[in-house]
């Protein structure tokens, strides 16, 4: 095979990891979007809090360090002890439980029945509130967040494509258990969403409130139930790419890449995540690889917003989402 | 002809049981306008009980306090011998009184045979987690469940539908679904908020000899609203007459017919 070709391969497979991992972060703003209708803007905070909360149960910091020792003057910042990395990760998701009550208790409660533009405005304080305290219970300090997730290149990979080809491919083994986890948790959102009565119940909520309610489901549990599953989902986001680049506050900032991801595959549909991330994810480094030296390159930062437009112009209900069927 | 305990044999020759639920003086406000006005009345054990009246009377508002929607100010709810504290709309679904929406409240999105199963969800008691790993008792309660489900679709004659999507329905079998929906629960009061409001003839009449069909084959109690005084006095056993918040009349449709207050409210602007 000749050298580009193998190249662009490479590239390619590389864009499928990269594209997991924007669905990773696509697939929590499906789920709540499609259960109550909010476009939740603070999915990427919820990312960075899950994994600052892991980073600092793990190492055993005391929340809100900072803040008791300048009221008290003292000076504590760590108990001591050190959680393994499993037990922390449940407890992690304990707190995401207790953050999606609160958010249903405090905030979206009260909104009930307002005007989506009003829910998203909720939303964007949200991010910003999650994001405040984030800093404040765990310091703004870049962490580093190890759970036990081999990194680094993956050698049989490389052996074996050279052995055939001749040029060794690199491939992160972070990125094959992203692949993996993702993988993993799509078929079980998937099946959940599908086979449970809750899933169902789920569905029925996103779809008519009323009608959700005369058959006897509690609007209230299942929002609660819902922006836990995103917490879960913001938690293993956070996990992987807090492992890859640090768990830092440009976390949240992923969020944004998630966007062109739900635009291209329809913000109601969970294989419309998938798919729409792997699209951006592999159009992404194809077009840097290709077209990228030609136009003086660093296009993947604007790369998947142009596709995403191209998209909202010719399907503008994404390649997943549901068509809006109007019977006139 | 009425007893508190004993109930009463309809013309057709159907035993009615005791009360099942109660209304005692119920009055409800929205700010300064009074939608129901001291209002009382029964619904008996397998009984088709209607409540009709002229646009605005309150209907509507009478059946959204039944199923939890609407909190009246006033008055008092008995259900099964009890009162009933003030609930959420899904609390009261809970305890069994289904029903359906003037403007259809369906789920889109999901096929008929989805939405009819969602009526189920009362019955189904397994927690989340036995649910999501899809074991022994979830898995048999799945099956039971859908045994009763396709049960009530067969009933309903909604087979060759089955798996199609809702949204892309005709408004005639969407009224039906719905129907199958409210009868999938099993409820002890089936509430039917106009159920035959924007239908042709025929569909009219399907859907009085579905009413019909259910109050006999389950002894379903039946309590719905019409306006179309017609097909009500037809299919009904006890008839509730308001108007303007008010009740003016109450009995069989022969004592409703030649109630004079109702006459004048109702009957007096016959068209046709």
């Amino acid at each position: 095979m000749p050298e580009q070709l193998l190249f662009a391969s490479e590239v390619f497979l590389n864009g499928l990891m990269a594209g997991v991992l924007y669905a990773l972060v696509a697939l929590g703003f499906v789920l709540i979007y499609k259960a109550s209708g909010i476009f939740n803007f603070s999915q990427g905070v919820m990312a960075l809090f899950a994994a600052l909360t892991l980073v600092g149960i793990m190492e055993g910091r005391v929340p809100f360090s900072h803040v008791i020792n300048a009221t008290f003057d003292t000076e504590i910042h760590h108990f001591g002890w050190h959680v393994p990395a499993f037990a922390a990760i449940l407890i992690t998701m304990g707190v995401m439980v207790i953050l999606a009550y609160c958010v249903q208790r405090f905030i979206f409660r009260h909104l009930v029945g307002q005007e989506p533009i009003i829910l998203f405005m909720a939303t964007i304080g949200l991010a910003y509130f999650l994001e405040g305290v984030g800093d404040l219970m765990w310091g703004s300090d870049i962490k580093k967040l190890d759970v036990g997730l081999p990194q680094g290149i993956n050698t049989w990979i490389d052996e074996t494509t050279f052995d055939a080809f001749g040029y060794g491919f690199f491939i992160d083994n972070l990125d094959i258990y992203a692949s993996i986890i993702a993988a993993l948790l799509v078929i079980v959102l998937v099946l959940f969403a599908q086979y449970t009565k809750q899933g169902r119940a789920m569905r029925a909520v996103a779809d008519d409130h009323q009608a959700a309610l005369s058959v006897g489901i509690s609007l209230n549990f299942i929002w609660i139930m819902v922006w836990s599953v995103a917490g879960f989902v913001a938690l293993v986001a956070g996990i992987m790419w807090g492992t890859k680049s640090g768990v830092q506050f440009s976390l949240s900032l992923i969020a944004l890449k998630a966007l062109p991801v739900l635009m291209l595959g329809g913000f109601t549909s969970i294989p419309g995540a998938i798919v729409g991330g792997l699209i951006i994810g592999v159009g992404e480094k194809l077009f840097e690889f290709a077209i990228g030296p030609m136009v003086g390159g660093a296009t993947e930062n604007w790369f998947a917003y142009v596709l995403a437009l191209i998209f909202l112009v010719f399907r503008p209900q994404g390649l997943f989402g549901e068509k809006i069927i109007e019977r006139v | 002809m009425l007893d508190d305990t004993e109930g009463y044999v309809t013309e057709d020759g159907r035993k009615i049981g005791g009360v099942v639920m109660e209304m005692k003086n119920i009055t409800l406000r929205f700010g300064g306008v009074v939608a129901i006005k001291d209002i009382s009345f029964d619904i008996r054990e397998g009984e088709i009980r209607a409540i009709i009246g002229p646009n605005g009377a309150g209907k509507s508002s009478m059946l959204n306090v039944i199923s939890g929607f609407y909190h009246p100010q006033e008055g008092e709810v008995w259900y099964k011998g009890k009162k009933r504290p003030g609930m959420r709309p899904y609390q009261v679904a809970q305890q069994g009184i289904a029903r359906t929406f003037q403007n259809i409240a369906l789920f889109e999105g999901m096929s008929v045979l989805d939405n009819v199963m969602t009526g189920r969800i009362r019955q189904m008691s397994t927690g989340m987690f036995a649910q999501a790993l899809w074991k022994g008792k979830a898995e048999q309660e799945e099956v039971e469940n859908r045994e009763t489900v396709e049960k009530v679709i067969d009933f309903l004659e909604i087979q060759h539908i089955r798996k199609t999507p809702v949204g892309r329905l005709p408004y005639g079998l969407k009224k039906r679904v719905e129907l199958a929906r409210a009868l999938a629960a099993e409820p002890s009061i089936l509430l039917l908020d106009e159920p035959m409001a924007g239908m042709n003839v025929e569909e009219k009449e399907d859907m009085s000899r579905f009413i019909l069909d259910v109050n006999d084959e389950f002894g379903t109690t039946i309590a719905l609203i019409e306006h179309d005084m017609g097909v009500v006095m037809d299919l009904s056993d006890r008839v509730v007459v308001m108007d303007y918040g008010k009740k003016i009349g109450d009995g069989s449709p022969d004592e409703v017919r030649s109630n004079q207050a109702v006459i004048d409210a109702y009957l007096g602007v016959q068209h046709d």
